[in-house]
């Protein structure tokens, strides 16, 4: 099934709760709002034509000029090989979205590294803590913004002006 | 006192105890931790603690250029480095619609397969090591060095190759190479079987595996198994026959999967002897590359300041761990805005919470060894 197909099936399914279709890029994807997250990744797994069974990656994007952070899906289904994406758009203040723990296991972990390393706060998950970075680490380092703390328990986390000078 | 009463209603009782695994445990394979809470040998929970190796390797992706970036691409997995440039390679050309020249597509093939076999060959090496059979692993490895000494003369490195440059491949591969790399298939199937008289066949080693952790198709499913641990349950998934890319449509191989040859479909044995079985097919389509490696150049005319137009693009390749995806996003600069890196190590990772509950204290070493996690693929 092409993905502009699926999409309209979703708009139909969920009025108003999906966004716009972008198809003329290299990789298509649908705007979903945040709220509707959670019933669209069961009805896309669940749906006896589309059958997403798996996701294959979660992760975020921040865009510091519009002023979001955009938290992104990839599912995969291995019946009718194909691949949906969607896009859910967080404010980048406080950035708060349903978990998909329920839907698929492995958002458990995947959801973990984007709020160590994004700061999106998932609801409802079981487990939310730090993943990559130790507990007490300040900042969420690949957020555009992100300026590393001089020192972490006591080691310097600069370096020598020489490798700067390469440095961009 | 009555001498069969249970220990409980004689006062005694047992009681949980947490013990730490790693991060130096011989049998975590790189920096690998586990809080492992024990009644006795029985685990009631064993929670993976990662991020030891943890890089950024993603961060630095945002601060250097296109072609700047692939030798950091190579620390992402360091047993499979071929892979993970060919994956951000494919992602690149297909944002920026670079062709890949003929020629390119085999020597990608060439060493991707080459790569296939010393990681599998570490994996179920050392799978055997955990397990406590010794001479597998050395002998394992002393073919590894073979493939080592043929990727130096590839690609001149042993480890993080950088081989594989957006537009194809950073050298070509020489005819005397070629017949060394058939010289050596003509030595290795032999030792496949081998490998299976040591360590597949044994029945130690078959009854430490067969039917511990078994994964079932579900979960499989909802924790994103990917690779060889996927097809371990039976789901026949292969991105190279399933999604194809490169020149594998054109190649002839199988896709081995589990079928509870020793025990219970999915358990620990099988997703090992689905490496075996690749080992094979490997072969096979190296002795193929061989013969179709076509004449031409190598690479393509890419322009030195790369800058692929505002888009983003998703690449997944078959790696020795399951699926390997490269997200990266463009705005039309010079440096990546964002590159992603989607590894087979981290979702099979998380699996192992709920896999650990209610095995001994031994089979979670099997478990993990079985899963073939990678340290260094977990935290990138």
């Amino acid at each position: 099934m092409e993905v502009k197909e699926i999409y309209q099936l979703l708009e139909k399914q969920f009025p108003g709760k999906v966004g716009d279709f972008k198809g003329e890029v290299s990789e298509p994807y649908c705007s979903v709002n945040p709220e509707a997250i959670v019933e669209v990744s069961r009805f896309l797994r669940d749906d006896s034509k589309l059958k997403f069974e798996v996701l294959s990656d979660l992760t975020a994007l921040d865009w510091p000029k519009e002023e979001k952070i955009q938290v992104v899906y990839h599912l995969y289904s291995y019946s009718n090989k194909s691949q949906i994406v969607l896009k859910v758009d967080l404010p980048r203040e406080n950035p708060k979205i349903s978990t998909l723990e329920g839907v698929w296991k492995v958002a458990n972990w995947f959801e973990r590294e984007v709020f160590d390393l994004f700061g999106v706060i998932f609801t409802g998950h079981s487990d939310l803590r730090r993943i990559m970075l130790p507990e007490d680490w300040v900042g969420h380092p690949l957020r555009k913004d992100y300026v590393e703390e001089e020192e972490y328990d006591g080691i310097s986390t600069q370096r020598a002006p020489l490798v700067e000078k390469l440095l961009r | 006192m009555n001498e069969t009463a249970p220990v409980e209603s004689q006062g005694f009782y047992t009681e949980d105890m947490t013990i730490s695994v790693g991060p130096q445990h011989p049998s975590t394979h790189g920096v690998l931790r586990f809080v492992v809470k024990t009644d006795g040998e029985v685990i009631s929970e064993a929670i993976p603690d990662v991020g030891y190796l943890h890089r950024s390797i993603e961060k630095i992706g945002e601060k250097v250029t296109w072609h700047g970036y692939v030798p950091y691409t190579d620390r992402a997995d360091y047993l499979a480095a071929m892979f993970a440039n060919q994956v951000f390679c494919m992602a690149a050309e297909k944002l920026a619609g670079t062709e890949v020249t003929r020629r390119g597509e085999f020597c990608r093939a060439i060493a991707c397969e080459l790569n296939r076999i010393a990681s599998h060959l570490i994996s179920v090496g050392t799978f055997g090591q955990d397990i406590g059979a010794m001479t597998p692993f050395v002998h394992a490895l002393r073919e590894r060095e073979t493939i080592n000494n043929l990727m130096e003369e590839i690609c001149g490195a042993r480890l993080t190759y950088n081989y594989i440059r957006i537009g194809g491949v950073g050298y070509d591969i020489l005819p005397e190479t070629c017949t060394r790399i058939s010289e050596f298939l003509d030595h290795f199937e032999p030792i496949v079987d081998e490998f299976n008289r040591l360590l597949s066949n044994n029945k130690i080693f078959i009854e430490r595996l067969a039917g511990v952790a078994v994964v079932s198709k579900e979960d499989a499913l909802s924790y994103n198994l990917v690779g060889p641990n996927l097809r371990g349950c039976g789901i026949k998934w292969d991105i190279r026959r399933d999604i194809p890319y490169s020149v594998y449509p054109e190649l002839e191989f199988e896709v081995p999967v589990g079928t509870g040859r020793v025990g219970t479909l999915g358990d620990s044995y099988d997703r090992y002897w689905v490496r075996i079985c690749e080992l094979q097919e490997s072969c096979k389509i190296l002795r193929q590359c061989l013969k179709m490696l076509p004449k031409g150049p190598a690479i393509a005319k890419v322009a030195r300041k790369f800058k692929p137009p505002v888009g983003e693009c998703y690449a997944r390749v078959e790696a020795p761990r399951g699926d390997m995806g490269f997200y990266v996003v463009s705005d039309g600069s010079e440096y990546p805005y964002r590159v992603r890196i989607r590894t087979g190590s981290f979702t099979a990772m998380s699996i192992i919470d709920k896999l650990s509950k209610g095995i001994m204290v031994a089979d979670l070493i099997a478990l993990i060894g079985s899963l073939d996690v990678d340290a260094p693929e977990i935290d990138r």
